[in-house]
C-alpha cells in the first residue's frame, strides 16, 4: 500500500476546517499530490471552485510568502509550494470559468530585456490569477515592443515588470517613457516588483506602484482597478 | 603596521588575498563578510556598515570590495554616507571581466562562475538552490540558460574541470573565459594611490 493512500484516508477524514488548515500545511511542504488530493475532497463536499482558491489555496501561499520575506524560507521551498498550488489550480481553472468566478480585470507580466529571472514574476502572476484577474505572461527578457504590443492587442488594464538585477531595472522606466510618448500612459495601471527595487525607484520611473510581493501586488491592483471603475 | 582595511565580501577573499602579496601591498588587511549574503543582499548594506563602524577606531582608511551585488544602489549609499569607497559595477562576475567589456557583451542566457564559485559551487549553488534534495527543480531555474561561462581569475586545471563538471550537472554548453582579476585590481590600485 502506497503512502498516498495511507494519506487520502487521513485526509478525507478530516472535516472543512481541518482539511483546510492540513491543505496550508501540505502547500507549505510543497506537497503537489496532498493538494490535488486535498482539492477534490472539498469539491466532493460541494465547496465552489472559487472557495477551495481563495481559503485553501491562495491562502496557504499568502503564509509562504509572509514567511519568505521574513526569511524563514528560501527560494526551493517556495518553488515547491508553487508548485503545488499550480497543481491544486489545473484542477480548478475550468471549473472556474464554468461557475463564473469574478474576473477582475487583465494583466500583461514580463520580466524585462536582459533579465531571465522568474520565479518572482511567475509567483504574482499565479496569485494575481487566483485573485481572479486574467494573467497573459509574456516571460522573460521583454523588449518594450512586446510588452505594448500586448497591451494594444489584449486590450489589458494592467502592465506588471519584474526585474531582479541592479543593471535591468532602469528599464522599466524606457518602457514607461515609450508608453508615454505614444499618449496612452494612463490607459494603463503600471506596477513594477524584483528584489533590488524599492517604493522610492517606483515612483522615480512613474510607474503606479512598487510591490514589494505577490500579496501586495494582489491588493494594489485590486485598489486601482476600483479607483479605475469609479472614475469609469 | 597595516593602516588600510579590505573590508570584502566572503567570495573574493582569495582574490583579494592573491592581489595584496602579488603586489606587495603591506600596509593592507583583509577583512570578509559572509559570502552567503549574496544570496540576501537586501542584507548587506547593514552589515556592511557594522563592519565599517567596528574597525574605524583600527584603521585609518577602509575600502569596501563590493559592487553592488544586487542592492538597487542601497550600498552605495550607505557606503557614500560613511564615507568609505567600494568597487563600481553591479556585481563580481561584471568587474572581474571589466565592467565596460562585460556591459558591451550584453550576454543574456548565460550563467557565470568565479574561481570562487567553480571551488564552492554545491555550497552556493548547488544546495541553497535545492537542488540536492529536487532535481527536478533544474529547468524551473536553468531552463531558459544555454551556457555556463566560466570567468576564471587564476590558470587552475581543477577549478577549470569543476566548472565543466558543474555545467555538466546543469545540462549547459560549457565556455572557460580567462578574466585574471579585471577591475577589482585596478580598483584597490587606485584606492591605494
Ligand atoms: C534564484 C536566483 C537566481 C536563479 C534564477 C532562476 C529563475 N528562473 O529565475 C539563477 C540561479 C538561475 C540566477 C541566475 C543569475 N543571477 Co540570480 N538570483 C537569484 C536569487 C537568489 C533569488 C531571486 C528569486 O527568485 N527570489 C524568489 C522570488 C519569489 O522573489 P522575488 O524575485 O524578489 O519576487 C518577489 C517580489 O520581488 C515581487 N515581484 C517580483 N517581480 C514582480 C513583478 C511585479 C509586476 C510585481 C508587482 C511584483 C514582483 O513579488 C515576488 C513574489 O513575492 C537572487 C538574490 C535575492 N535574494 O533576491 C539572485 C540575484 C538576483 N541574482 C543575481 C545575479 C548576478 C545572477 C546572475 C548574473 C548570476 C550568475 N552567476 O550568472 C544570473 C543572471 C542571468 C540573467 N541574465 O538574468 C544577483 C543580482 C546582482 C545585481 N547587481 O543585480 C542577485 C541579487 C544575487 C547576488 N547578490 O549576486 N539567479
Amino acid at each position: 500500500m502506497s503512502d498516498e493512500e495511507e494519506d487520502d484516508l487521513i485526509l478525507d477524514e478530516l472535516d472543512d476546517g481541518e482539511l483546510v488548515l492540513q491543505m496550508h500545511d501540505d502547500l507549505y511542504d510543497g506537497m503537489a499530490d496532498e493538494i490535488a488530493e486535498g482539492v477534490n475532497i472539498l469539491l466532493k463536499r460541494g465547496w465552489t471552485p472559487y472557495d477551495i482558491l481563495t481559503k485553501a489555496l491562495v491562502e496557504g501561499m499568502r503564509i509562504v510568502g509572509i514567511d519568505f520575506r521574513d526569511g524563514i524560507l528560501f527560494v526551493p521551498e517556495v518553488l515547491l509550494a508553487a508548485g503545488a498550488m499550480k497543481r491544486g489550480m489545473e484542477i480548478l481553472k475550468p471549473l472556474l470559468v464554468e461557475t463564473g468566478a469574478p474576473q477582475l480585470g487583465k494583466m500583461v507580466i514580463g520580466t524585462v530585456k536582459g533579465d531571465i529571472h522568474d520565479i518572482g514574476k511567475n509567483l504574482v502572476a499565479m496569485m494575481m490569477e487566483g485573485a481572479g484577474f486574467e494573467i497573459i505572461d509574456l516571460g522573460i527578457n521583454n523588449p518594450v515592443e512586446d510588452y505594448i504590443g500586448a497591451l494594444k492587442r489584449e486590450k489589458a488594464d494592467i502592465l506588471g515588470m519584474s526585474a531582479l538585477l541592479t543593471t535591468t531595472m532602469p528599464y522599466m522606466k524606457t518602457v514607461i517613457d515609450t508608453l508615454k510618448e505614444q499618449g496612452i500612459r494612463d490607459e494603463y495601471i503600471v506596477l513594477v516588483g524584483g528584489a533590488p527595487l524599492n517604493e522610492e525607484f517606483g515612483k522615480s520611473i512613474g510607474a503606479d506602484a512598487y510591490c514589494r510581493d505577490a500579496a501586495v501586488a494582489v491588493e494594489t491592483a485590486k485598489e486601482f482597478m476600483a479607483r479605475k471603475h469609479n472614475q469609469g | 603596521m597595516p593602516t588600510t582595511l579590505i573590508l570584502a565580501c566572503g567570495a573574493l577573499a582569495r582574490e583579494v588575498l592573491a592581489l595584496i602579496e602579488l603586489n606587495g601591498w603591506q600596509h593592507m588587511e583583509l577583512r570578509c563578510l559572509p559570502a552567503e549574503l549574496h544570496l540576501h543582499p537586501e542584507r548587506i548594506p547593514d552589515a556592511v556598515e557594522a563592519a565599517v563602524r567596528a574597525a574605524r577606531g583600527a584603521y585609518s582608511r577602509i575600502f569596501v570590495a563590493y559592487a553592488d551585488c544586487g542592492t538597487g544602489g542601497r550600498l552605495a549609499d550607505r557606503c557614500k554616507t560613511l564615507g568609505v569607497e567600494m568597487i563600481a559595477g553591479p556585481h563580481c562576475y561584471s568587474f572581474f571581466e571589466g565592467n565596460e567589456a562585460f556591459a558591451a557583451r550584453g550576454e543574456v542566457t548565460s550563467f557565470y562562475l568565479t574561481d570562487f564559485l567553480a571551488r564552492q559551487f554545491d555550497a552556493f549553488v548547488w544546495k541553497p538552490m535545492g537542488l540536492d534534495n529536487h532535481p527536478e527543480l533544474r529547468d524551473l531555474y536553468f531552463g531558459n540558460y544555454e551556457k555556463l561561462v566560466y570567468l576564471a581569475q587564476t590558470e587552475d586545471a581543477g577549478l577549470t574541470k569543476a566548472a565543466r563538471e558543474a555545467a555538466e550537472r546543469l545540462g549547459l554548453e560549457f565556455e572557460r573565459r580567462f578574466t585574471g582579476y579585471g577591475d577589482l585590481q585596478a580598483a584597490i590600485r587606485a584606492y591605494k594611490v
